[in-house]
């Protein structure tokens, strides 16, 4: 459904982000990108929809390629692909409705977003939408009132609400404790699987992505280096993405999951 | 280089010698141009005028007090126009700075080539010529009366208001702009639901501050002929009537006391 192909991101200063990426996601598939800070994950994310402008190389998702589209075309693409930030990214100054409902503003026109006036549809999936979080009562609170936890759901409902068929979440538990994270990535997960949709996951923290999602793609100086299943990434793995560090204590972690105290192993950079 | 090495210790300063030296002429340099540019002024002026001074206050003094209380009757309609040059002209300002200044910030001019250094250009030019000179100019051009004073004000604050408001452009969380981009939002939809949010509070304060300003502004604007309690001080002052020249100068700091608490309590609104 995804198909990135010889994707090249260079920017201005020389520095090569991404280089010849070449990566197919089918439908509904979750999948966790991992690798080191400046590897390169979030600029892949952001050329797909193109807050990133890519160098070189096709984005296709499903018969459209995005890389060369038009400003009126490419933001209705942009409506098929939500997107979760690290740190949130709520319009604090709005209301947590209004910050559902800016997940629509794609297929509202000007003065009516303007005017706050939009389609009663819209509203009643807003209201599901913030239910399902369980955020119902927290529709008439300042964003900037919640806790992180709560933006993120937010900020999940503002992308669901979209209508999309892929999700790019940029390092959703970043700024979250390891319980919320927890919660977080299990949402993000449950919801890909009721809609049916594919997801790309930015992650730092490889025990959470082993846990949640069926495919992992590490990254490692805009290249990838490791494809596979959760399971497979063994601490040879590990260190061919993120280079030599004792990995067993981050591995083991996965196995014993089932205890919610379980500590999170801290990635080393 | 402040980490020095001497036998065989290593110790820190906050500069090397070099700088030190350096910094203490300095300050030698500033100290004698200091004295030097005060013996010139204190060879330019006439000192026994300085020390009549203290006499001829009181004597104004005497002559202005008490304030002529039954001529209030007639300062009613000039204190109310100042307020009305000072509220227009601060909005019309405004509608004018907001495009202006959008066009100057970095992270929303369309071009930083070409439109960047003409919204900067306005900005500039704007600022740096005084709304009394503004108002000498319209009134050769438009005639005198408060018209001249309201556009005035307006041209003198487009400048202030759109540098603080572009500077609060440039200082937006970029995240926000981003996820209503990722949205499929168009341009127009960007700017009113990622950036205007942000911006909200700095706009209004720069809006109440410089209506504040406005206000003493627009005071003196009469001198030259621009509408507004100015005019009447011009008439006492050059009549010689010390008792309206206080009046008017009473009423005056009452409307800018009532100003500055307007625009407090607002400030404190919003923030």
């Amino acid at each position: 459904m995804l198909q990135l192909k010889k994707l090249v991101k260079t920017y201005r200063t020389g520095d090569q982000a991404l280089k010849m990426i070449d990566l197919e996601v089918p439908d509904g598939q979750v999948l966790a990108l991992i690798g080191p800070s400046g590897a390169g994950k979030s600029t892949m994310i952001r050329c797909i929809n193109r807050l990133v402008e890519p160098s070189s190389g096709e984005v296709w998702l499903d018969e459209t390629e995005l890389t060369r589209l038009g400003a009126g075309a490419l933001r209705r693409a942009r409506r098929k692909m939500g997107m979760i930030f690290q740190e949130y990214a709520l319009v604090e100054r709005l209301t947590v409705m209004e910050n559902v409902l800016s997940g629509r503003l794609g297929y509202v026109g000007f003065w009516r977003s303007l005017a706050r006036r939009y389609p009663q549809k819209d509203v009643d999936e807003a209201f599901r939408l913030l239910d399902r979080v369980g955020l119902l009562h927290m529709a008439d609170k300042r964003a900037d009132e919640l806790s992180g936890g709560q933006r993120q759901r937010i900020g999940i409902c503002r992308a669901l609400i979209q209508d999309p068929k892929l999700l790019l979440v940029d390092e959703p538990t970043a700024s979250l404790d390891p319980k919320t994270s927890r919660q977080i990535m299990r949402l993000i997960c449950e919801l890909c699987a009721e809609r049916g949709l594919a997801a790309i996951i930015n992650i730092h923290d490889v025990a959470l992505a082993q846990m949640f999602v069926s495919r992992v793609v590490g990254l490692r100086f805009g290249e990838i280096v490791f494809d596979g299943g959760p399971t497979e990434l063994s601490p040879d793995k590990l260190t061919e993405i993120y280079g030599e560090e004792d990995w067993e204590a981050t591995i083991e972690t996965v196995e014993d999951e089932t205890e919610e105290a379980a500590p999170v192993a801290a990635v080393a950079p | 280089m402040p980490v020095l090495t001497e036998n065989d210790t290593r110790i820190w300063r906050r500069r090397t010698t070099g700088k030190s030296l350096v910094l203490w002429f300095g300050w030698l340099l500033g100290l004698a141009a200091f004295v030097v540019c005060w013996q010139r002024i204190s060879g330019a002026t006439t000192w026994f005028f300085v020390q009549d001074a203290p006499r001829i206050a009181g004597d104004i003094w005497t002559r202005a007090t008490p304030p002529r209380w039954e001529y209030l009757s007639q300062l009613g309609k000039p204190i109310w126009d100042t307020l009305n040059i000072a509220t227009l002209g601060t909005l019309i300002a405004l509608v004018l700075a907001v495009p202006v200044a959008f066009l100057a910030a970095r992270n929303t001019t369309p071009s930083k080539l070409i439109v960047r250094p003409i919204a900067l250009l306005i900005i500039v030019s704007t600022r740096s010529i005084n709304s009394l000179i503004w108002a000498l100019l319209l009134i050769a051009i438009i005639g005198p009366g408060v018209f001249a004073g309201v556009i005035a004000i307006a041209i003198r604050s487009v400048g202030f208001c759109a540098k603080l408001i572009y500077e609060a452009i440039e200082e937006i969380e970029h995240a926000q702009v981003e996820a209503i981009t990722a949205t499929g939002a168009s341009r127009w939809q960007v700017m009113a639901y990622g950036i205007v949010p942000q911006i909200l509070p700095a706009f209004a304060g720069v809006a109440v501050f410089r209506w504040d300003i406005n206000i003493r502004e627009s005071t003196v604007l009469g001198l030259v002929g621009a509408g507004g309690i100015g005019l009447q001080l011009s008439a006492s002052l050059n009549t010689l009537a010390w008792p309206q020249v206080s009046l008017i100068l009473l009423v005056i700091l009452f409307a800018v006391v009532i100003s500055e608490w307007v625009s407090a309590k607002v400030r404190g609104a919003i923030i």
